[in-house]
């Protein structure tokens, strides 16, 4: 029996490759630099692509890297406006029609988000969202059952 | 200084301010909508402090997306500052005079690599006062290339000096004493504030102010003040100059006593080192942008500390900030007699380099950290011309998440587990009154 070889072999302990960014507007960075040492420790590989990331350049990002995760982290109170622009950029294009989209930070400028604007959140194509509050914890919880998802697939 | 520079307003009230030993106080304060804008300004201007008045832009603004800054203003989207490129002329007079008409001046704080559309803005309605930098808002909050930042802050700073045409000297603030807010040793922000002041003198300007933001360690900010001024005297002899001391830009505490400890400490460090103006934060900054009136009573609570306090009597011990900072100058410099030319080769070769700056035009080499006696320290200095000290502060680990999450709360942890007791009497809990009724100016905007 054979078995054909990955087209891209995956890291060890199953680690993926994740693009991480922030919405146009977003200067902050520190958020950044933490999630790209939680995710490589967790075994992921990660491409950061630093601050005040245009949409277009997140789409060419993707087409770049292919990555299995895009995280999405934003804490200057735009992210619930500009991410689901983001979003909706990244959805249009048919090749990242599957990929998951997450998205977390401090994404209003009042505090937490309400459940209308988590919807629309949704709705403009995120598979999960994490709100100012959220932790590592739950982050961590969700890349593990991303992890089962994709170790669980057929082949 | 010298006394024969013209001052504008702005720079004026500073001055004014220090000449009678009292501290200015300044928020971080900016909104969408005009009218709240303009209450904000008057607010401040009529606060129990010596207070100059702030419109921070929206970060819309901030990356040159105007459509966007008037999409959110059509669809009624809360902004995180005011569009000052979008609304018109009037309107922004109009706010500006909230503050104005009782004698404040007021400084527009952006964050922009590429203000060209800003500094227009400010010279139509007669701004006298900004801050930023071609280094400080470009590698720590863009994407832009330093090349393009360094090209478009000098063409800002020389279009800046025509507002001389209509009688008015501007100033301008260098933000890079402040980089990234946390885990950078101060010996490189004194190092960049210095630098981005010499910039600004090259094209043009004649009255600045060199910042440095509030770190881990008292003892440690106020010999960094110190080395500040030294090094403002020293190489911008001739140039207006001030100090402006940020409050901790890090993590902030989440207790509202944590956060009133850490202003306070913010407002002592400010006096005892000399800084003329000090830029506050309130205890919502941990959780939301801060109202109108929590801004006011941040003010108020800073100004009260300021005043018991006295400026230092004797220099803290000399750790080699001065020596480390004139060092780092002095190697930019050496690279072009163009500050801009020899700052971008700096950057290029990593004679400079920003701990945890993801810039791609940033080497990315250095890493700072918080040793056990709680200073800053370097972890890594890169091609920096620095010296790693091991033997004073022995080797750190290697980051991990966690440990940069305890690095980064460090400060915020700090000042919220502090015993009540660590209060010192001259700090009088935040009273909560309710802004008065002459505060509450609300006034419809004529587009």
């Amino acid at each position: 029996m054979t078995v054909p070889a990955p087209a891209r072999p995956a890291p060890a302990h199953g680690g993926r490759t994740v693009l991480l960014g922030t919405v146009s507007s977003d200067a902050h960075t520190w958020n950044l630099v933490y999630l790209q040492l939680l995710l490589e420790e967790a075994g992921h590989r990660v491409i950061n692509l630093g601050a005040c990331v245009p949409e277009e350049l997140f789409v060419a990002e993707c087409h770049r890297h292919h990555p299995d995760l895009v995280v999405v982290s934003s804490v200057n109170g735009h992210g619930c406006t500009d991410g689901k622009r983001l979003a909706t950029a990244l959805r249009a294009d048919p090749a990242l029609a599957a990929v998951p989209i997450v998205i977390g930070g401090k994404l209003g400028v009042d505090g937490q988000l309400t459940g209308m604007q988590v919807n629309e959140l949704f709705a403009a194509g995120y598979t999960a969202v994490f709100d100012d509050g959220a932790d590592r914890d739950r982050f961590l919880e969700y890349l593990g059952r991303l992890e089962l998802v994709a170790a669980g697939g057929p082949g | 200084m010298s006394a024969t520079v013209p001052r504008g307003p702005f720079a004026a009230a500073v001055a004014a301010a220090r000449a009678r030993g009292e501290l200015v106080v300044q928020p971080r304060m900016g909104f969408g909508d005009p009218t709240a804008m303009r209450a904000g300004l008057t607010a401040v201007a009529q606060a129990r402090a010596v207070t100059v008045g702030t419109v921070t832009l929206d970060s819309y603004t901030r990356v040159g997306d105007q459509a966007a800054a008037v999409r959110a203003l059509a669809d009624g989207a809360p902004l995180n500052g005011y569009p000052i490129v979008v609304h018109p002329v009037e309107a922004t007079r109009w706010v500006l005079a909230g503050a104005q008409q009782h004698g404040v001046p007021v400084q527009v704080r952006h964050g922009s690599a590429q203000p060209e559309e800003i500094f227009a803005a400010l010279l139509r309605t007669g701004v006298d006062a900004t801050e930023g930098g071609p280094v400080s808002y470009c590698l720590p909050y863009s994407r832009v290339p330093l090349r393009d930042a360094v090209d478009s802050w000098a063409r800002c700073c020389a279009a800046y000096t025509r507002l001389r045409d209509i009688g008015v000297e501007p100033h301008l603030e260098s933000f890079g004493g402040c980089l990234l807010g946390q885990l950078c040793p101060p010996s490189l922000l004194v190092a960049v504030a210095v630098l981005e002041g010499m910039f600004f003198r090259q094209h043009g300007l004649r009255s600045v102010s060199l910042s440095y933001a509030q770190q881990t360690c008292p003892e440690q900010d106020e010999e960094a003040l110190a080395a500040l001024r030294r090094l403002t005297d020293e190489l911008l002899p001739e140039l207006d100059t001030h100090l402006v001391l940020y409050t901790y830009m890090g993590v902030y505490p989440r207790t509202t006593q944590g956060a009133l400890r850490l202003l306070g400490a913010a407002a002592r460090l400010a006096v005892r080192g000399g800084a003329a103006r000090l830029i506050v934060k309130t205890p919502a900054e941990a959780h939301r942008i801060p109202t109108i009136e929590e801004n006011v009573a941040a003010l108020e609570h800073a100004a009260r500390v300021a005043a018991a306090e006295r400026p230092a009597a004797t220099a803290v011990p000399d750790t080699g900030i001065y020596a480390e900072a004139r060092t780092l100058i002095e190697a930019v410099l050496e690279l072009s007699d163009d500050v801009g030319v020899g700052l971008r080769r700096a950057f290029a070769r990593g004679h400079l380099d920003i701990p945890y700056c993801l810039h791609p035009d940033n080497a990315g080499q250095a890493r700072g950290y918080i040793t056990a006696g709680g200073r800053l320290a370097w972890a890594r200095a890169g091609r920096m011309p620095v010296t790693v000290d091991r033997s004073a502060n022995g080797r750190p680990a290697e980051m991990t998440s966690d440990g940069l999450l305890t690095a980064l709360s460090h400060v915020a942890n700090r000042y919220d587990s502090m015993p009540a007791a660590a209060l010192r009497p001259t700090e009088p809990a935040l009273s909560h009154a309710p802004l008065p009724e002459h505060l509450r100016e609300v006034r419809p905007v004529s587009q």
